[in-house]
């Protein structure tokens, strides 16, 4: 079974958020649950402090990308009673991700959220230091998403959003290669032109 | 000018607050981890840090390599524990796939596992000595008993960090006849070491003072802010995956789970030294109890999960390392998460270093105990 063994059944969790929280469940499944987004932070207010939960430990934060639109998935635990809920929150929005932080309810939540912003781009609202966290503020683009090509993917002329390919790309020298696809400057016709005179002068 | 500043400085002077880097490259970091610190006089008032220098987008090349193939990158996450980020995927992938392990890999398991923690700890503990002012020493003492686990593991797999040592269905090699008489004068050998550690710092009188009472994390603050491993337990949480939640075969050991009192630099510390000898309890079971039998099950080349997601985790020497795998029925992961607990132990940071003076926001730092290859990825 894929469901870890102190897994809690989804239909249980989301019968009580139901009766807690009445609308905010869109979904069930056995071994999640699926909740509204902009209510995702409700639905944690009421696991952490529901007695019969005590979903005390915000374990894990993550996020997956469904082409349609992003799951955010929430690994909660309770470390007195010990067993784990998985809560999911869907976000519709594929253009412009943005959900509640899970921040005021979770500390732990304050990297993990940053993580998530840095390479799917999901914003969450509240956060108190939303900054990009591996890569640079103006990166124009988040690698985890699935229409970002990574290397092994790029082929002939692909190119990923907001990143530029340069003349050389299509030479067989591997080392020049290597570098394909992921170079970031600024505007496309300006970069074009800059690596055009950089090979001139070469 | 010079008679001037033989007189001293001037106490009543008032600094404004300014800036100071450390890092990336920096003794006290342990990586490429940098950080800004706004200082006032000696005193920290903010702290902002800045990962990603070792970032090499692990998640976005797993999801376009078979799963097998994503075991090598564990390795690379967490170098200092290359064991432990192999069996947590490798665990996630059997349940995902639903893959037998037989009885004997598990063990096998454990035991490296259960090295690895030793060699781990070893390394957090000494490094944390070194950041408390004994530089270098106990670090080299404590690398005496790691180097004997890295030969241990070259025998077996052939690589003293980049292990690459589990596998879907077991692990990847049988040791070889020469490693069990090496690895029982090891484990007989370990005990007497950690008390000569023992004697020698838990009572130090300077490391006492320099950890004693330094970056205490409460128990609620720990556990809220998603503290794992020894971090969390030593501010008195007895959370350990091998109890809370036995994979392998950890519930057929005797052992205990260290936990601390004040959740200060000191408690972490000793917190580490004791699961070092709980380490050792369950390595001289796991020998007396190693039954014979295949180290491995054959699987499928080209592994196809069903359509499914798995969270799989273990306890590693930094806590609960997790694997979320999703899958699409395809032979590569169609999401692939690693739970890096470097990375959130470091939650908290900038809340305990606010108020604390930098050498003890090193020491705090230093007692968390942070892999940079994990936190980047």
């Amino acid at each position: 079974m894929p469901a870890g063994p102190n897994q809690l059944l989804g239909h249980r969790v989301a019968d009580a958020i139901e009766a807690a929280l009445r609308g905010a469940v869109t979904g069930r499944h056995v071994e999640w649950v699926e909740v509204r987004s902009d209510r995702v932070r409700d639905v944690l207010h009421f696991l952490h402090d529901s007695e019969a939960f005590d979903a005390a430990q915000l374990s894990n934060l993550t996020s997956v990308d469904r082409h349609t639109h992003f799951e955010v998935v929430y690994h909660l635990q309770s470390l007195d009673l010990n067993h784990q809920i998985v809560v999911k929150a869907i976000v519709e929005d594929h253009e412009n991700p943005l959900l509640p932080s899970a921040y005021p309810v979770y500390k732990g939540a304050l990297l993990q959220e940053r993580e998530v912003y840095d390479l799917m781009g999901i914003r969450f609202e509240g956060h108190p230091d939303l900054r990009r966290l591996f890569l640079w503020e103006g990166y124009p683009a988040y690698p985890l998403r699935k229409d970002f090509l990574s290397l092994g993917q790029i082929t002939g002329k692909d190119v990923n959003p907001g990143l530029v390919r340069f003349p050389f790309e299509d030479t067989e020298d591997p080392d020049r290669m290597l570098n394909a696809g992921n170079i970031v400057t600024g505007e496309r016709e300006a970069a074009a032109g800059n690596a055009g005179q950089a090979q001139a002068g070469h | 000018m010079p008679a001037r500043r033989r007189q001293g400085t001037n106490v009543n002077s008032t600094v404004e607050p300014y800036v100071l880097n450390i890092g990336p490259q920096h003794p006290s970091t342990h990586g490429v981890f940098r950080v800004r610190v706004v200082m006032d006089g000696e005193v920290i008032r903010d702290l902002d840090m800045i990962v990603g220098y070792l970032h090499r987008s692990m998640e976005k090349l797993a999801e376009e390599r078979t799963y097998t193939q994503n075991i090598p990158f564990t390795d690379r996450a967490d170098y200092l524990a290359a064991m432990s980020g192999n069996l947590g995927l490798a665990l996630g992938i059997e349940r995902l796939a639903g893959v037998e392990v037989p009885e004997r890999a598990s063990y096998l398991r454990v035991i490296f596992a259960e090295l690895q923690r030793i060699a781990s700890h070893a390394m957090a503990n000494g490094t944390l000595v070194s950041d408390a002012g004994a530089w270098q020493t106990p670090l080299l003492y404590m690398f005496r008993e790691r180097e004997k686990i890295l030969d241990l593991f070259e025998m077996t797999c052939g690589a003293r960090l980049t292990t690459n040592y589990m596998r879907a269905g077991g692990v990847s090699f049988e040791p070889p006849p020469e490693f069990w008489p090496a690895l029982k004068e090891l484990v007989a050998e370990l005990p007497g070491r950690i008390d000569e550690y023992m004697e020698l710092l838990a009572d130090n009188e300077i490391f006492l003072g320099r950890t004693r009472g330094i970056g205490v994390i409460t128990p609620e603050d720990a556990i809220n802010g998603s503290l794992v491993g020894p971090a969390l337990r030593g501010s008195g949480v007895p959370w350990d995956l091998r109890k809370a939640e036995p994979y392998c075969v950890y519930d057929r050991f005797d052992f205990d789970v260290p936990v601390g009192i004040r959740g200060d630099v000191y408690d972490r510390f000793m917190c580490r030294m004791m699961e070092t000898r709980e380490s050792v309890r369950i390595l001289q079971q796991a020998i007396a109890q190693i039954p014979a039998g295949p180290h491995k099950n054959d699987i499928p080349l080209a592994l196809r999960p069903p359509v499914g997601e798995v969270y799989s985790r273990v306890e590693g020497p930094r806590g609960e390392v997790g694997f979320y795998l999703v899958s699409d029925g395809g032979p590569a992961p169609y999401r692939f998460h690693l739970r890096a607990p470097s990375l959130i132990n470091l939650s908290l940071l900038r809340e305990l270093a606010r108020g604390a003076s930098l050498p003890d926001a090193v020491v705090t730092l230093g007692s968390i105990d942070i892999v940079v290859g994990e936190i980047d990825r």
